[in-house]
């Protein structure tokens, strides 16, 4: 058997390195085969094995996440969460990330990542009805970040856009931390028939594996390894590793997929991502139990010449794989000529276990297929939890200008200003189903002709998870909880994307299990399992680590999607109610950050049970009709609340003193959790008021809506909302002119 | 109404035109695909809806001007049918010769999607009969090319016969250059044939029908459209 496997070129330890296998990753090759690798097996286990496909360094740390509720049809495991919401219908949906192609090209590496997370979700049956994403980049004045935002915006939704999913949500922030590795994060949402979901694993030997989509080519050659290695210098130089998308082909590649799902001929399906047709194939067997044999000679290329070793390692876009029943293949071949696309039987399932590819008569890779896949390595790295920070004394922070000063201050800061510049380049309407489109606390979009709608948001506050990981991982997914329940949307179900450094730093790997276990705790506690995720490593360039990011994508559920609840104030002359403990609390809040230039002081901690209290309650008075406007509080606390809720209606308000125990500039600006502002009809507010002292929920009316077009705060000279807008909406756009 | 909506590859937005053409008229329209050679018998409408037909690429419908189906629909034009294209749709009609002048890229080269306001310039067409003469609607945009242009002498051909049926414009009906998003010469948004039976549009109508959802400024168009075919039957 050996010897049937050329071997021309000598496997030497650079060679090895090269692959991304340290020594010992490679001596646990030795001893699985009895041999030494191939060319083209030492690429397949540098696939398999790496970082971004493997999850050797994070795996026994995301098996403490809760994934089971009475909703969940699918956790984690396959390509992407499934969530049973009712009327035989499921939600299908995760989140991913493509950092690392879209720091050195940023249009295509955004565009393919979009392109991948949305493969993931029709691969299982749906039909993509939203998308969201989570995006992180350097300090403005950083000379790329300009040109990495530009980028990215316009390959997300050069993709989406012409894929044809609207897309709704997402978050954009700027740090210094991410000057050498910015963050895209892409989420996608699906519906299918809850009868009609397609898995991975295959099943039967002697079927056909057929290969489907556009043809393969040598782009994103070792890109499952690249985005497992830390940048240095010379990094831009991986460009030719950056796949290129055609939403064009995807969109084909979809309307192909669900037609033959519908016409039954598919038993099993794996979208073709990262290490492409090695990935694909070993999980599709892996899963099933069963042996894979390929023809490579069968795969249609784009290029001529190409070896084994290059087709098992493309990362050529919009590719599927799917095990056919084998009474169906003529239809499913008319079918997808029908839309173009290229359809060929490369290989089978076999009884063996065994992965076998076989190009121009020889036999060029025979490994065994489950070590391959389920039995990559595994680490329990060491890590370090980084000590606490001292919790910060409101009276011990000076304010350097007044309250109205720092809130028209906030409102222009790249942080908390409008992103409109950002998701007006996203067609965020089409389907006709986009109910609450970007800049409220969550999207909301109906499901089929409703009556139902799906909440979505991704949310994280990298400061907190880096002040303390634990607290931060919590926040990610109160803040994520709450923002679905502010729109009236019972909360599901969440994808994670963990954006962290090198876990083979103890610090780092701190705050990955830091964030995690914060994460899990707060899931346990709200009842809102993960059903999908992706963990994105080593973002990290010379030495320098981003922020620990936790992206959380979250998905609620309203019976009736007309029933929403927005942020705009509706009418003047309402009561505005605050509603959660406030004490202040200014560490690592925006106002210490943005206005007083200090980045310190512990995290505000989030208390669980009252988050579900609190948001439990607002809910049931979106619910009821009592709740007119609702806002939940975050980056900027109450003062940056309200003025967004003024702004998105030109609607002002006049608000009562602050309360003489907190520090103006804290009560104002401080990041307190578990927070809302619900605004009422005046002759509902004592009725609210004594609900809310039945459910012992913290409750206070702060001001009225109206008082003229002015945000009024005591002792303040009002602001006009006119130019609070004017504040709020022109940072980015002159930013990204280059007048900024 | 018997409309036909047609379906090239790359079209993403004829799932929303065949949702409101059914709320509007209570009947589902045919969907017509790109390589057939015929409308289906007693086709009243056809509509064009917007996409990304062939990926864009090359240029904007014109691939799909050269489909099969588009000498079906020339056909029918030349009899006097009524053609709506709207987005990818208007970039088709004019790359198929049915409508003159060419969408170039937003003067910004920015993809924008929002809503905007038109100027219903004409109410005498039956695409425009819904509405009022000058009447301001908001409908939404979703283009990265509808920066619409052709020579001078096609210009004013178009506005000297009254055929600019919309134009970009402010919340109270002023032509400003603030308010025409991709720079489109004179505020063009939408144009008709010198027949007045194919009507090109870039902004998306049939995305603002539902109260529900939104707004409903589109519905004119559609509630119009009936009410001419129901008329001429």
């Amino acid at each position: 058997m050996n010897s049937l496997i050329p071997n021309e070129i000598p496997i030497t330890p650079a060679l090895i390195a090269e692959h991304g296998l340290k020594p010992d990753e490679y001596q646990r090759i030795l001893d699985l085969i009895g041999r030494a690798p191939s060319l083209t097996e030492l690429g397949i286990f540098s696939a398999m094995w790496n970082e971004h496909c493997s999850y050797k360094s994070s795996k026994v740390h995301l098996r403490t996440l809760p994934t089971k509720g009475p909703h969940v049809i699918q956790g984690p495991g396959e390509n992407a969460g499934v969530i049973d919401i009712g009327d035989g219908l499921a939600c299908v949906f995760k989140m991913e990330s493509h950092n690392h192609p879209s720091y050195i090209e940023p249009y295509q590496g955004a565009a393919t990542g979009v392109g991948g997370i949305l493969r993931d979700v029709f691969t299982m049956g749906a039909r993509p009805i939203a998308c969201l994403n989570a995006l992180s980049f350097g300090a403005p004045g950083h000379p790329k970040t300009r040109h990495l935002v530009g980028g990215v915006v316009a390959g997300i939704g050069g993709y989406g856009n012409s894929f044809g999913v609207p897309t709704v949500g997402g978050s954009v922030r700027f740090h210094s931390r991410y000057d050498g590795n910015c963050l895209v994060n892409a989420m996608a949402v699906g519906i299918a028939r809850k009868d009609g979901i397609f898995y991975s694993a295959a099943s039967g030997v002697g079927m056909p594996i057929v290969y489907l989509g556009s043809k393969t080519g040598r782009d994103g050659i070792h890109g499952a390894s690249m985005a497992s290695a830390e940048f240095g210098e010379g990094t831009e130089e991986k460009r030719p590793t950056v796949q290129v998308g055609d939403p064009f082909s995807e969109k084909l590649l979809l309307e192909a997929c669900l037609e033959i799902m519908a016409k039954g001929c598919v038993i099993a399906i794996q979208d073709m991502g990262a290490a492409g047709l090695t990935c694909s194939a070993v999980e599709m067997g892996a899963k099933g139990d069963l042996g894979v044999a390929l023809e490579l000679d069968k795969v249609p290329c784009r290029e001529e010449r190409m070896t084994a070793y290059e087709m098992m390692l493309s990362e050529s876009q919009e590719r599927m794989l799917m095990v056919l029943k084998p009474e169906k293949e003529k239809e499913a071949e008319a079918i997808f000529h029908k839309w173009g696309l290229d359809f060929a039987v490369v290989g089978e399932t076999t009884p063996t276990k065994r992965f076998i590819v076989r190009h121009h008569g020889e036999t060029m890779a025979d490994l065994p297929i489950k070590e391959l896949g389920d039995q990559a390595p595994e680490y329990k790295r060491p890590f370090v939890s980084a000590a606490k920070h001292k919790a910060i004394d409101a009276d011990d922070i000076h304010a350097p200008v007044g309250i109205a000063e720092a809130l028209e201050k906030l409102l222009a800061t790249p942080d908390l200003c409008s992103k409109r510049w950002v998701w007006e380049q996203y067609d965020h309407i089409i389907l006709g189903n986009t109910v609450q489109r970007p800049g409220g606390d969550a999207a909301v979009v109906r499901v089929e002709d409703g009556p139902k709608g799906l909440a979505l948001t991704t949310d994280v506050t990298p400061r907190y998870c880096e002040a303390d990981p634990f607290e931060g991982g919590k926040q990610a997914v109160a803040e994520c909880w709450r923002n679905l329940t502010a729109v009236g949307a019972k909360p599901l179900a969440v994808t994670d994307n963990l954006n962290f450094g090198n876990p083979e730093r103890p610090e780092i790997m701190g705050q990955f299990v830091g964030c995690v276990r914060g994460i899990a705790e707060a899931c346990k506690a709200l009842d809102f399992p993960v059903v999908s995720g992706n963990v994105s490593l080593y973002n990290e360039t010379n030495g320098k680590a981003i922020l620990p990011t936790p992206s959380i994508g979250g998905v609620g559920l309203l019976d009736d999607f007309s029933r929403s609840a927005t942020l705009a104030f509706k009418r003047a002359g309402e009561t505005i109610l605050l509603i959660g403990e406030t004490t202040g609390w200014l560490g690592q809040s925006v106002y210490l950050r943005d206005i007083c230039g200090r980045e310190e002081g512990a995290a505000p901690p989030v208390d669980l049970v009252e988050e579900r209290e609190n948001g439990d309650f607002v809910r049931a008075l979106i619910l009821d009709g009592t709740a007119t406007a609702v806002h939940d509080l975050s980056d900027g606390g109450l003062a940056v609340a309200l003025a967004e809720m003024a702004m998105a209606s030109g609607i002002g308000a006049k608000l009562d003193a602050a309360p003489t125990d907190i520090p103006a500039h804290a009560y104002w600006f401080g990041e307190d959790q578990a927070r809302y502002l619900v605004t009422l009809r005046a002759d509902a507010a004592q009725a609210v008021l004594k609900r809310a002292q039945a459910a012992s929920v913290p409750a206070a009316v702060i001001g009225m809506t109206g008082g003229g077009e002015a945000l009024a705060l005591p002792g303040e000279p009002p602001l006009p909302v006119k130019t609070l807008s004017q504040h709020f909406e022109s940072w980015l756009p002159r930013y990204m002119a280059g007048e900024l | 109404m018997n409309a036909a909506v047609l379906v090239f590859p790359g079209i993403n937005r004829e799932r929303d035109m065949a949702r409101t053409l059914k709320i509007i008229s209570g009947r589902q329209p045919a969907m017509v695909w790109h390589t057939d050679r015929e409308l289906p018998a007693g086709t009243d409408l056809v509509v064009i809806p917007g996409g990304f037909s062939y990926g864009d690429y090359l240029r904007c419908g014109a691939i799909a001007a050269r489909s099969p189906i588009m000498d079906a629909v020339r056909a029918y034009a030349a009899k006097g049918g009524l053609v709506l294209g709207v987005c990818n749709g208007f970039q088709i009609l004019c790359e198929a010769g049915l409508l003159p002048g060419v969408l170039m890229r937003n003067e910004n080269l920015r993809f924008i999607c929002r809503d905007v306001y038109l100027k219903v310039e004409r109410s005498d067409t039956p695409f425009t009969r819904g509405y009022n003469a000058g009447q301001v609607v908001r409908v939404p945009v979703a283009h990265g090319e509808g920066n619409y242009i052709a020579d001078g002498e096609t210009i004013a051909k178009l506005e000297g016969e009254g055929r600019v049926i919309f134009r970009y414009c402010s919340p109270d009906g002023m032509i400003d250059p603030d308010w025409n998003h991709n720079g489109a010469i004179n505020a063009i948004a939408g144009i008709v044939s010198e027949r007045g039976n194919v009507l090109g549009m870039m902004p998306h109508p049939e995305n603002h029908v539902e109260a529900s959802i939104g707004l409903t400024d589109g519905r004119g168009m559609f509630a119009g459209l009936v009410e001419a075919l129901d008329r001429a039957a």
